[in-house]
């Protein structure tokens, strides 16, 4: 079983510097420490584990450090700065792996750009070295790009002419949409294996910096000091982001605010998330005190771990069943504290923390049935998950209101959680019509029955206690039964309505394509250009264009 | 003004008739002679040479003595005469016509090799461009400036296929052969060892005798490629590159035998006392050729190497004597043992051929340097000293590879970080020994004279005595 828990003690491949507001993160890949064997992670090429090395980092730097303000990402290794992702392991992976282990990483640098734009974290790229594919991927999710200048040192994408694959992690979109490099030198790049030297680098707009060797540590200095400049990061004590309370069995991932049941036949699991139990801090400084244990961030921390285990271990649980238990109130009462301490650095990332979980549920290639039952608490925050959800069951209860299940809206629905289409995950339902969405905002804070968020829309379905047992096993596996990769495809084109962002365009585009590359023979056939990569055979194509 | 490029430059392409090709030129050539004049020989702009000069192919045309100025040297092109229906001969393109154009596939792939090729020629003319000071005989001067005049027609030769072949890029790439200087930690050379110092005249004669000896499997390795001109330059280029391993192999052989006759006639092998008569201890001598055998090791690269394998597999990259050699050239399915280490434990594994090839043209040069030992050898056995010179271990003191972050003792054992600091210095040159090797470098420049450490050679250049004037001061 593959797990996310580490911390920097353990780190193999990065190093963690901090010198008051600049954090740097040196890459310094052990090529022998592959999270799976068969490969060797040479010229500071990365597998997953490298990145959840990176991912983990720049976690504990925007919690335990809040003096950070900029974080330059460099290598420890001489003239080479990162070759990106390790050819040999790709050629070993199973699809699933590939697709699996690319969307963590296009997760990760995305939240590189998350945390700048609304965290106050800059991100330097410092390219110390030659730097290919992936690591220029990486480059390009920062803020700002230096680059050394020696005359041989050069960044690339060299995927489409060398491996028959696509810059896959962002590299392609960024270059146009970030950027705004011209489409026809970025067809140039993207086509010259061997890629570009500063100086054409800082021309077509790859880079923003270029420095002799003799200058480059100044000038990095000197741009992290003025990147530190825009961050409003306060500074003080961090929080320190204490190990998960996770316990493994055969039945799934057990946690204190999260639970994951799986069942194995059924190929579904139930993830079960609750709200919070007891008084809840209302003051600043009581929640500071918390830190790790504030119920927002911790009930963040471990759905988010839970999200990544069910992705990367079980594959064939295809279908999760969202469930809430607990005190609705208590829920509306969470988000209602954290509204007002928003500008706090803290709540400001634990808020940021949540955004970043919801929108790795938008893009989970799962199918996700949001299950309203008695018991159930889906308000503000929780009804989050609900509209990330598929579809919505809600039981109906005429005659008790006490019992019947509620949900209920609250500021948190309407922009706090953006999806990565840069709207509100109601905004996106109603695919840009206002009146339904002013209609639901009317209700901001009252509990509403099946019925009342059926006629909102708020809810897919609503059987009453008779038909509820049925309606919910026949729709279960009525979904099982369908062909996995149809689902991923529509679920993924359906989630995502209206305008299209820099994100959407990489998960929506530039992922499913890539991995409608990943799948065809010219790439990974017995003589794809990505399957022979390093034999020294030459890849054979099927010239046919589709 | 037009110049008459078939004059200046002689050359067997056609310039006179090549607008492209003069194009460029008018651009390269001044600024190879900018360069030239503020990095090539130092202080010796007015001095007249006694070099051999190439121009023709034929083998009565590429060896011209004459005594002439550097800076007006005439820098040819030649390659070596078309073979009438040369096909490739190796990879998945064997049997098909030799390219006389670059095949657009491959394109940036060939002018990566070429400039990796190209740009160490320029470099180990500023390695030692110093060197001219402390030479020990006239004839060591000229035989200097013969290499040094030499690298820098191979510099011509490669920027000539960069002009012919590769448009635009391949003019920028010129400019930038001319524009890296060695040893700028700005601005360095693409090779490690090409930024290294070249500070005396012992490692003048290592580096001719072992890292032009990679120069010539490099080169050999390119005579067989796909692409023609490629493949006829460097086969031209690889008869210069005989003249420059036969100066480091002579020269070292000339301190040998100065050594043991110092040896002999005093009947001592104590270092001490030898330095103190103004020899290099045998010693010292193992020592240095440790340092440059294992610094020009890492230059093939990697044991396994996915380059080298597509390399060969597009027909760009041959074997050494690809053609001589009797199998299927297209290696699909053969193997190559190369070294592995488990534990403390050197084993051989047998891998693909064609993902060995870095490490099999390794061995060709392996074999190569050892011949050249074995010669040097019989200096001290023909005198009666029991000292034989010896090749370390290919894993001693190696930064590239799988010995990279190893230590191994010359004999091959795999030792701890403890144990190298503390031997270290009984296998590699130390500060000590080369400020003792530097002690001995003086000018000695004239006519039949040789500084103490080193031995006359037995005969001159293009039967000349050896007291000829190698080169005129004026």
């Amino acid at each position: 079983m593959i797990t996310y828990d580490t911390d920097p003690s353990r780190y193999a491949h990065w190093r963690l510097a901090f010198d008051g507001p600049i954090a740097t993160l040196t890459l310094d890949i052990q090529e022998d420490r592959g999270i799976k064997p068969g490969y060797k992670l040479k010229l500071n090429s990365y597998d997953l584990g490298v990145d959840m090395e990176l991912h983990d980092a720049v976690q504990r730097i925007r919690f335990e450090h809040p003096e950070v303000k900029c974080v330059v990402i460099t290598s420890g290794k001489s003239r080479m700065f990162c070759s990106g992702a390790n050819i040999y392991m790709l050629g070993l992976s199973t699809h699933a792996w590939k697709v699996n282990f690319c969307k963590f990483t296009n997760e990760t640098r995305n939240g590189l750009e998350d945390s700048s734009e609304r965290s106050g974290l800059k991100f330097l790229a410092a390219l110390n070295g030659a730097t290919a594919g992936g690591g220029y991927e990486l480059a390009l999710a920062c803020d700002e790009i230096a680059m050394i200048d020696d005359r041989s040192t050069s960044v690339s994408l060299p995927e489409v002419p060398l491996l028959g694959v696509l810059p896959g992690t962002g590299g392609l979109t960024r270059l146009v949409d970030k950027r705004k490099m011209r489409r026809d030198l970025a067809d140039v790049f993207c086509t010259t294996s061997e890629g570009v030297r500063a100086e054409r680098a800082k021309e077509w707009k790859l880079v923003d910096h270029i420095a002799k060797p003799q200058q480059f540590e100044e000038m990095v200095k000197a741009r992290a000091a003025e990147l530190a400049k825009q961050s409003d990061r306060p500074g003080g004590q961090g929080i320190a982001l204490t190990p998960l309370n996770r316990k493994d069995d055969d039945k799934g991932y057990h946690y204190n605010h999260v639970d994951v049941e799986i069942d194995r036949d059924a190929r579904t699991a139930t993830l079960t998330v609750t709200a919070p139990m007891g008084r809840q801090p209302d003051e600043l400084e009581e929640i500071l005190t918390q830190g790790a244990r504030w119920w927002p961030l911790a009930m963040a921390r471990e759905l988010d771990d839970a999200i990544l285990m069910l992705r990367t271990n079980d594959l064939d649980v295809g279908l999760w069943q969202i469930r809430t238990r607990g005190d609705m109130s208590a829920v509306l009462e969470a988000d209602a504290t954290m509204a007002k301490f928003k500008d706090n650095w803290f709540v400001r990332e634990t808020i940021g923390m949540l955004r970043r979980c919801l929108r790795r549920l938008d893009v989970s290639s799962r199918s996700m049935f949001a299950v309203l039952d008695e018991g159930s608490c889906f308000g503000g925050l929780f009804f989050e998950l609900a509209l990330a959800a598929d579809r919505s069951f809600m039981l109906k209860i005429e005659d008790d209101f006490a019992r019947a299940p509620k949900v209920a809206l609250s500021e948190a629905n309407f922009g706090l959680y953006p999806m990565n289409n840069g709207l509100s995950r109601l905004a996106t339902r109603f695919a840009g019509e206002q009146a339904p969405v002013d209609a639901a905002r009317a209700t901001l804070g009252k509990p509403l029955q099946a019925d009342q968020a059926a006629e909102l829309g708020l809810v897919t379905f609503t059987p009453d206690e008779l038909d509820w047992d049925e309606e919910l096993r026949i729709a279960i596996e009525e979904r099982t039964a369908l062909s996995p990769d149809a689902l991923t495809g529509m679920e993924a084109s359906l989630r995502f309505a209206g305008s299209e962002t820099m994100d959407t365009r990489i998960f929506g585009r530039l992922t499913a394509w890539q991995n409608w590359i990943f799948n065809r023979p010219n790439a990974v056939g017995e003589a794809g250009a990505l399957k022979v990569y390093g034999t020294g055979a030459k890849a054979k194509f099927n010239w046919e264009r589709v | 003004m037009s110049i008459d490029y078939s004059q200046k430059i002689p050359n067997n392409v056609d310039l006179a008739s090549n607008k492209t090709l003069q194009r460029a030129l008018e651009h390269w050539q001044p600024a190879y002679l900018d360069w030239w004049n503020e990095m090539g020989p130092d202080k010796t702009t007015t001095a007249e040479v006694y070099l051999r000069t190439a121009i023709s192919v034929d083998p009565k045309g590429w060896a011209h003595f004459d005594y002439v100025r550097m800076p007006d040297y005439r820098w040819g092109i030649f390659l070596a005469p078309q073979e009438a229906g040369r096909v490739v001969n190796f990879g998945e393109h064997k049997g098909q016509p030799a390219w006389q154009e670059v095949p657009g596939e491959y394109r940036s792939t060939l002018r990566r090799i070429i400039v990796t090729q190209g740009d160490t020629e320029p470099a180990s003319v500023e390695q030692q461009r110093h060197l001219g000071m402390t030479c020990p005989s006239l004839y060591d001067m000229r035989n200097l400036f013969q290499v040094n005049v030499e690298e820098g027609r191979h510099l011509w030769a490669m920027v000539y296929l960069l002009h012919a072949h590769f448009g635009r890029d391949g003019r920028e790439e010129g400019e930038a052969l001319l524009e890296r200087r060695s040893g700028d930690a700005d601005n360095p050379r693409i090779l490690t060892a090409f930024n290294e110092k070249t500070p005396d005249w012992l490692s003048f004669f290592m580096f001719t005798f072992i890292t032009d000896r990679d120069g010539k499997f490099q080169l050999a390795a390119l005579a067989e490629s796909g692409f023609d001109p490629l493949a006829r330059t460097c086969k031209f280029m690889l008869t210069e590159e005989a003249h420059h391993l036969f100066v480091g192999e002579s020269g070292i052989s000339r301190i040998i035998q100065r050594t043991c006759e110092a040896m002999a006639s005093h009947k001592t092998d104590d270092p001490a006392k030898l330095r103190a008569m103004g020899v290099i201890d045998l010693p010292t001598l193992q020592k240095y050729l440790n340092f440059h055998y294992s610094v020009t090791s890492d230059l093939y690269g990697a044991e396994i190497s996915s380059n080298a394998a597509s390399f060969y597999t597009n027909g760009l990259k041959g074997r050494y004597e690809e053609t001589k050699l009797g199998d299927d050239h297209r290696l699909d399915t053969a193997e190559y043992p190369v070294m592995e280490v488990v534990g403390d434990k050197i084993i051989t594994r047998h891998v693909p051929a064609l993902t060995a090839l870095n490490e099999r043209l390794r061995d060709d040069w392996v074999k190569d340097v050892q011949g050249g030992i074995d010669r040097w050898n019989k200096v001290p056995e023909k005198l009666g000293i029991p000292f034989r010179f010896t090749l370390p271990h290919k894993g001693f003191h190696r930064k590239i590879g799988i010995f990279g972050e190893l230590h191994l003792s010359p004999e091959g054992k795999v030792i701890s970080e403890a144990e190298w600091t503390h031997k270290h210095r009984d296998w590699l040159p130390t500060a000590e020994d080369r400020a003792f090797v530097q002690s001995l470098m003086g000018r000695v420049a004239e006519p039949g004279k040789f500084a103490n450490w080193i031995a006359p050679p037995a005969r001159g250049i293009n039967n000349q005595p050896v007291d000829f004037e190698y080169v005129r001061f004026n």
